[in-house]
């Protein structure tokens, strides 16, 4: 192998005013021709790291060099060779895609007779050619992804640094750029590739597992995979029951981890237990329990020390309405903007007690619909109900049904967590007795205790969604709508919400949610694929996975799924959309 | 692109930068009103929403008892421009008026005035305002007493014959002769403008790549902070120096306030002006990152001591000492004194070019310290 493309030697960083350090002690190499993962879960350190290694942050002690430049001594020679894409890519939105590749082109200095043929070769290569005039803010997050790659492309780069590149980008966009990365270090590039989402990490030559600012693995991510040979397992044929066996399963000592995968119940077991009797896991009722090839997702939530046992503590059951009505309903719901039909005629009926999804790519109408249904966007024609009640002609009585968290977590970030939640009390309409027994109530079923009386800005992620969450159901509504809940949020964080929706799906809570992530995808019992603004499928994950099994693909993944159904129902968009 | 001449990769980097800061400015809708549209609605404020000057006082005039001095000091009053007249024969008919507001003053001509004015007596007028309003009660004093001296001048004049050699006392104001509060306050109000135009200009920009999270991909590029201080320095100064004929074309047209200097020496010591309104707006973008922050700290630096320590609202010669010193280091206070000049009385080299001096001392200052303050890193 040749030489290393950045070597990191007792690296530390230190923030003003923070008392851990961001980076502690780091030294590692990177390769050329090669990806090297950095995962890890929110606030791990993987954004300072790469901020390090491009120059923007100082080292507080230790070095990096990069291609031999010191970071520190020459960032200039260090900016030469590598090519960067922060987070939000780093475009201007008021410019072009070709405006945008001019300016860091002047700036990077690929000028003179060397910009033609690169423009040409990035063009070509992101499959933009035809948007060179569009403004970059109005291309949807792959072409922006794409955009923000050809920016950084521009120099032919030694060194490519990705900060989550594929947060809030759909899974065909992701599998393209990951197409283009691989095309790259073929040309022996070197590539770091920061994510949350572990499945990428198995995409990786290397990986750099970082919590809280220390390295807990470097190496091969398949070399850590293989360590979890024979502790996972699959559970299944608990049918409707499944969501209580993996509550239970969860609070099992010996249990690591369990996530839902449509029917079946992965569960993985600690380092030294067995796997534990099906009649232990589900008493009276027949299951399987089946031993399933390990991901390197389980071995890094056995890496973390397993998930949290936390789990929702509520009791009784919300209030049903009485006359049958189905608990949320789109009817033939349709939106246009100016002569753009963003919702098309989309019908589905939710059952109670159901987990739906809205799945689509980015850009195909899945937002549009989900504030339809929310009652913040008024339909061109169609209807939406809660619990049979019209979010247009009796928008104040519906609303009152359900619960609504948004992606961003609508909480006031200087008031405190106790004064965040009498603030949506009183927005529900609770006061005086009923909204200090409601206040209290969730306090004590989300665990908030420990931090009610500091200020809900500076939390960790995992606890202002769980604010956020509980914000959502102070006037216990019987529907909960949740919009990309878990976009950019580590492993631990998004099990632990989950735990907590399934257990309001166990009291009778109906919930509909919209994403991008096919591990969400799978706790849903039935997902609706949205595309070019039409329902093209709604089905069971299972189902779905099913219905495209080809002897060439004996077991797809959800995602196959979803990039497959959307392919077959518009090859052209599925192109362009890539 | 020529293959021949590729500038240096400074020169060519400051111009990518002025032109992509161009084409943002020509396709956001926000700096058209920033330039155009806010320069004009201030004006337009200032200028006919402020003034110093009053017409049509209303003055209820009692004539206790009529006499034909008595008639002819009342008609005086009249046909004054100044003052909106009712009659009556007792005070106690406007008592209540005063006090409601609905009169700004009395005027009592006594009883035995023609006679007190035949002895050469004092005469007996009696004004009576509203000492809650001290600043009309002022100036209805002031003007009733002028509009009695002139009077008296007159009938003076009448009766040359009677009354030789009576001297009189004749001020004189130079520049503003009709001593039109305009014509002060709309080069004032254009200080301002200017000073809240220039500084917002730089700090939004700035603080708006700092939101957007472009700046993180600027600085993983070999663009200086120099280059990057004069890409936004340039594309803006021309901004402002738009605004600024927004200004002066309103206030020429608009106001009819004359133009006594030269357009060379307005743009000239305008240019200088404007350099350390973008300056400031650039130090403050050093610290602000959010463009809220951004123009709350434009307003609160730039404008308001502006506002209040120009000279242009309240006298600064009339201050305490230390609201004096302050004001010394108020840019706008200069800008104030040189566009005054410039308007009204013309190119004066003694003025405007100290002052000129100064400001390019403070905008060479505030740019050492913006490059000082401003950081190549993220941390």
């Amino acid at each position: 192998m040749s030489a290393p493309l950045v070597e990191i030697s007792g690296l530390q960083k230190r923030f003003d005013g923070g008392t851990e350090p961001a980076i502690a002690r780091l030294s590692t190499v990177i390769q050329p021709g090669q990806v090297t993962g950095l995962v890890g879960p929110d606030g791990a350190g993987k954004t300072t790291l790469m901020r390090l290694i491009a120059g923007l942050l100082a080292p507080s002690e230790g070095s990096i060099t990069v291609c031999g430049f010191d970071t520190l001594d020459n960032p200039a020679a260090v900016h030469d060779v590598i090519g960067y894409m922060p987070q939000r890519f780093g475009l201007y939105e008021d410019l072009t895609v070709l405006e945008n590749l001019v300016l860091y082109a002047d700036l990077k200095g690929v000028v003179g007779p060397a910009r033609a043929p690169t423009f040409e070769r990035l063009l070509a290569f992101t499959d933009l050619a035809r948007f060179t005039d569009r403004l970059a803010g109005k291309l949807s997050g792959g072409m922006k992804q794409k955009l923000g790659l050809a920016c950084a492309m521009l120099k032919s780069p030694r060194l490519l640094l990705l900060d989550e590149p594929s947060v809030g980008v759909d899974p065909i966009s992701r599998r393209e750029l990951w197409r283009m990365v691989y095309q790259l270090i073929g040309e022996g590039v070197g590539v770091v590739w920061s994510t949350a989402y572990l499945d990428e990490a198995e995409n990786c030559a290397d990986v750099i597992v970082l919590n809280e600012g220390k390295v807990l693995y470097s190496g091969d991510p398949h070399a850590l995979t293989a360590t979890m040979a024979g502790r996972v397992f699959h559970v299944r044929g608990a049918g409707p029951e499944r969501r209580d066996l993996l509550a239970r399963a969860i609070k099992r000592p010996e249990i690591v981890d369990g996530v839902m995968q449509g029917e079946a119940v992965r569960l993985v077991v600690a380092e030294t237990a067995s796997v534990p009797e099906a009649a232990e896991l589900a008493p009276g009722r027949t299951v399987s329990v089946a031993p399933i090839p390990p991901r390197f997702e389980d071995a890094f939530v056995a890496l973390l020390g397993g998930q949290s046992k936390r789990t929702l503590s509520l009791d009784g059951h919300v209030s049903d309405n009485h006359d049958g009505a189905p608990p949320v309903e789109a009817k033939a719901l349709t939106r246009r903007f100016g002569d753009f039909t963003a919702a098309d005629q989309i019908s589905f009926e939710i059952r109670r007690g159901e987990i739906f999804g809205l799945l689509g790519p980015n850009g195909a109408g899945k937002s549009t619909t989900f504030k339809m249904m929310c009652g913040l966007l008024r339909p061109t024609s169609g209807a939406a109900r809660v619990d049979g009640l019209d979010l247009y002609s009796a928008p104040a009585a519906a609303r009152a049904r359900l619960g609504y968290m948004a992606q961003k977590f609508s909480l006031y970030g200087d008031l405190s967590v106790r004064q965040n939640l009498e603030f949506f009390a009183g927005a529900y309409g609770l006061w005086g007795a009923k909204k200090r027994a409601a206040v209290e109530r969730v306090i004590a079923a989300f665990d908030l205790d420990a931090h009610v009386n500091d200020n809900a800005g500076g939390l960790p992620l995992g606890f202002k969604q769980r604010l956020a969450l509980a914000a959502a159901v102070m006037h216990e509504p019987p529907v909960l709508f949740l919009d990309e809940p878990t976009s950019g949020v580590d492993p631990l964080t998004r099990r632990e919400f989950w735990s907590f929706i399934n257990a309001m799906v166990g009291r009778g809570v109906t919930v509909m949610v919209t994403t991008h992530f096919m591990d969400e995808a799978e706790y849903c019992d039935r997902v609706a694929l949205i595309s070019r603004g039409k329902c093209i499928a709604i089905d069971a994950p299972e189902a779905l996975q099913a219905s495209i099994r080809t002897e060439a693909l004996p077991n797809p993944t959800l995602e196959d799924a979803f990039v497959a159904l959307i392919e077959a129902q518009d090859p052209e968009t599925a192109k362009a959309a890539a | 692109m020529s293959a021949h001449v590729t500038p240096p990769g400074s020169l060519r980097r400051i111009a990518a930068l002025i032109r992509k800061e161009t084409l943002q400015v020509a396709r956001d809708r926000s700096s058209f009103v920033v330039v155009f549209v806010l320069p004009a609605l201030l004006l337009l404020l200032f200028g006919f929403g402020i003034s110093f000057d009053v017409s049509h006082l209303k003055i209820g005039l009692v004539i206790e008892e009529a006499s034909p001095d008595a008639s002819d000091f009342a008609a005086a009053l009249t046909n004054s421009r100044y003052f909106d007249v009712e009659r009556a024969t007792d005070r106690r008919a406007f008592i209540d008026k005063l006090s409601a507001g609905q009169l700004n003053g009395i005027v009592v001509i006594a009883g035995d005035f023609a006679e007190r004015l035949a002895r050469g007596d004092t005469a007996g007028i009696q004004i009576i305002t509203d000492g809650s309003d001290p600043n009309t009660a002022g100036l209805t004093t002031g003007y009733v007493n002028g509009a009695w001296q002139v009077w008296q001048q007159q009938r003076a004049r009448g009766q040359t014959a009677t009354m030789p050699g009576q001297i009189t006392v004749e001020s004189r104001f130079w520049f503003n002769p009709e001593l039109e509060s305009r014509r002060f306050l709309i080069p004032g109000s254009i200080s301002l403008i200017m000073m809240m135009i220039g500084s917002l200009l730089t700090a939004l920009v700035v603080s708006r790549e700092w939101e957007r999270g472009t700046m993180e991909a600027l600085l993983a590029t070999p663009v200086g902070i120099f280059e990057f201080i004069i890409g936004k320095l340039v594309p803006n100064f021309v901004l402002g120096l738009m605004a600024m004929g927004v200004c002066v074309a309103a206030s020429l047209f608009v106001f009819d306030i004359p133009l006594r200097g030269s357009l060379v020496a307005l743009i000239g010591f305008t240019a200088v002006f404007l350099t350390v309104a973008l300056a400031i707006g650039l130090l403050i973008s050093t610290v602000a990152r959010t463009q809220f922050l951004a123009s709350q700290l434009a307003m609160l630096v730039a404008f308001l001591p502006g506002v209040y320590l120009s000279g242009f609202l309240f006298e600064v010669a009339s201050m305490p000492a230390v609201l004096r010193a302050v004001a010394t280091i108020i840019p706008a206070g200069y800008y104030v004194r040189g566009l005054n000049t410039i308007f009204l009385a013309g190119d004066i080299a003694s003025v405007l070019v100290p002052s000129a001096a100064v400001l390019a001392l403070m905008s060479t200052l505030l740019f050492v310290l913006t490059a000082l303050n401003t950081r190549q890193r993220l941390d």
